[in-house]
């Protein structure tokens, strides 16, 4: 399913996301082949240079992404524009390892061009581990600093050892070309956060592969914030490797005019009783912001007992931006406790908008409403105060961004009907 | 004292086969503390009327005017219209997911008054009117309208009634689908703001039963677009014992 701003006649309210079999999955009606056929490898070499006509670059502006598929270097990025500092919770360990050191890579392979060539190029990775049994008193703090346009790789290492909790965040700010790998490998029991925050300046180009291991009973919430940079293309990939362990996977994004922001998930359910939630909502405003969000779920045959839903939400603040929006869901056992996405992509509701003006709230301010409105609930469950307090403030600031634009501008003509596809599934 | 008047009222909505009229000629005056009952069979026009009185954008006025106490009411915004004195009640209220009642409530009130409200009277006249209107405190921290019942949706309307305390109040059809206990609670808080303020209140409704609750001083009979008949309470136990088909038939004829 691809939507547009351009499409009509389906409603898109969001609230009302209502059963509805008339979609597709893929281009065209071909029907893509499984998510487990996927090609994953260590090895550049098995991931040839994308032209944007395979299914996982569909949507990339390749072009932009080129430098970090290393065309002319077999595969290596040898660019130092990237400084990386922590600052960690007392308890939590952090060390700076050589490639080669045997926890590194233990996570899933990479899966596209990009996550190879990061694979292929860091000299040097992050290692944060949360000792077993620990749990830290406050966040930890990995911050990657974009000095140099110079195409880098960089590698990170979140490590959460049986029954410890905690919560880290890798925050990207500056500007750079940056392929990275963040592996997050949680074992039995344990309880981690991890958020992920792109919050680059103009110019830069990122592409991350987070690959998510999640041993037994073992919880993990993942969180992708993506606000800046002119293209951000992140990839997690969850795979549950004891039973009884669960995910959360959150999102949120807001693209400005120009800006490209692709999240691609694969959520592996290959073992029995695992439960994962995937909620990512996103805004757009301006000429050519374009969004991409696709979710692949696999239930495995093994995996009885599977509880899943994932969900996107894209809200179109003003023409000529574009959301694409794709859930995948394959399941290969009856045997589960529940299975189903929803997708909708709406331009602003019109009648929310009527209903609050008249009761006296003037248009720019009944604005703000509904777009926090429609962030309150998915910031509200990141549960991480320090990154929810900074979140509101960037919305706020993209929002000023969007109404000095509206009331520079005549007032724009409220249209009848909204515009967008809703589907819904389970 | 002050008066709403619709003189000659045309309005269209926009459909596939081009612009349709629906208001044909509307003539009302409305004055203060007055309660004026609109009544008529489906389809007369009597919703395009409330929506049109507050401005949504879907409803083109074609000629005539509307005009509160001499300032030109169609020449404003829907949120200056509003902030005029004007309150539509309506009949299917829009879900806002993620914005608390109390957040609407207390934006809502400082948009109309210009200023934030005082916090410790704000709170306790929000609680009280919760309370007269047997809401769950609960309720001020759910997002506006959504997974409200209806009657709970109707509640909600008239607690803003309430709270906003408007000049004019358009009540559309806020009895249909309330049950005998939901019609009177709504009924006694419109009342309430009738006996404590100066309210004109224009009630639309196709059936008399919410009639027993607010009495009108005046009822309007609509039909096809325009108002068929007027008169005094009587007119609304005349419909009461005799129906619509009186004016069905006279306007087909």
């Amino acid at each position: 399913m691809t939507t547009t701003t351009n499409e009509t006649g389906l409603s898109t309210d969001h609230s009302r996301a209502v059963a509805d079999g008339a979609h597709t999955h893929g281009v065209g009606g071909v029907p893509q082949s499984s998510r487990a056929a996927r090609r994953t490898s260590f090895d550049v070499a098995d991931f040839p240079v994308p032209t944007g006509r395979e299914e996982e670059w569909r949507f990339s502006p390749v072009d932009r992404l080129a430098p970090l598929f290393a065309a002319d270097t077999d595969g290596v990025l040898s660019g130092h524009g990237v400084l990386t500092a922590v600052v960690d919770a007392p308890e939590v360990r952090v060390e700076l390892v050589d490639r080669g050191d045997e926890r590194l890579g233990r996570a899933g392979r990479p899966g596209d061009r990009t996550a190879a060539t990061a694979w292929a190029s860091y000299h040097r990775a992050t290692v944060v581990t949360i000792p077993r049994e620990v749990v830290a008193s406050d966040v930890t703090v990995v911050r990657v600093e974009g000095t140099l346009p110079e195409a880098t790789a960089g590698h990170v290492l979140v490590h959460a050892e049986q029954h410890s909790q905690g919560v880290v965040v890798i925050d990207h700010v500056g500007s750079a070309t940056f392929a990275e790998t963040v592996e997050v490998v949680a074992d039995a029991g344990a309880h981690l956060t991890v958020v992920s925050v792109q919050d680059w300046s103009d110019g830069a180009v990122h592409a991350a592969s987070h690959r998510v291991r999640v041993d037994r009973d073992a919880t993990v919430k993942h969180i992708v914030v993506t606000l800046g940079g002119d293209v951000v293309r992140v990839t997690p990939d969850v795979e549950f490797v004891g039973e009884g362990a669960s995910v959360q996977l959150l999102g949120l994004y807001f693209a400005d005019s120009g800006q490209h922001q692709e999240q691609r998930l694969f959520v592996d359910h290959a073992v029995p009783n695992c439960v994962s939630r995937v909620t990512y909502k996103g805004a757009l405003q301006g000429e050519g912001a374009h969004t991409v969000w696709v979710g692949d779920v696999l239930i495995r045959a093994a995996a009885e007992g599977t509880d899943t839903y994932e969900l996107n939400r894209n809200l179109v603040l003003t023409d000529g931006a574009r959301a694409d929006s794709v859930p995948n869901l394959e399941i290969e056992t009856g045997v589960i406790e529940g299975a189903g996405h929803a997708s909708a992509t709406g331009r602003f509701d019109d009648e929310q908008l009527f209903y609050l003006q008249a009761r006296g709230i003037p248009e720019t301010d009944a604005r703000r409403l509904v777009v926090r409105g429609f962030f309150a609930e998915l910031i509200h469950e990141i549960g991480v105060p320090s990154v929810e307090e900074r979140l509101i403030a960037s919305i706020e600031k993209e929002l000023e961004a969007s109404m000095s634009e509206l009331t520079a501008s005549t007032p724009v003509a409220v249209e009848g009907s909204e515009v967008g596809v809703t589907t819904e599934h389970a | 004292m002050a008066t709403l008047e619709i003189r000659d009222l045309h309005v269209s909505v926009e459909t596939k086969e081009g612009a349709k009229p629906i208001l044909r000629g509307v003539d009302l005056t409305i004055g203060s503390g007055e309660t004026h009952a609109i009544m008529g069979p489906n389809g007369s026009g009597k919703s395009t009327l409330a929506y049109s009185l507050a401005g949504h954008p879907k409803y083109q006025i074609t000629s005539g005017t509307v005009t509160l106490d001499g300032q030109d009411v169609l020449a404003l915004t829907v949120d200056e219209r509003a902030r005029a004195g004007l309150f539509l009640a309506m009949q299917y209220p829009v879900e806002v997911p993620g914005v608390s009642v109390s957040n609407f409530l207390r934006t809502a009130k400082t948009a109309i008054d210009g200023e934030a409200p005082a916090l410790r009277t704000w709170v306790k006249d929000v609680k009280t009117a919760m309370e007269n209107l047997r809401m769950d405190a609960a309720f001020s921290e759910r997002s506006v309208n959504e997974g409200f019942s209806g009657g709970e949706k109707k509640r909600h309307e008239i607690l803003q009634m309430e709270l906003l305390k408007p000049r004019f109040a358009i009540l559309d059809e806020t009895d249909s689908g309330l049950d005998v206990d939901a019609l009177r609670i709504v009924s006694e808080g419109v009342n309430r703001v009738r006996e404590n303020s100066d309210v004109g209140v224009l009630l639309i409704t196709h059936y008399t039963r919410i009639l027993r609750y607010i009495k009108p001083d005046f009822v309007h009979v609509f039909v096809d677009g325009k108002v068929a008949e007027e008169g005094g309470p009587e007119l609304a136990d005349r419909l009461e014992n005799e129906g619509y088909d009186r004016f069905l038939t006279s306007s087909v004829a």
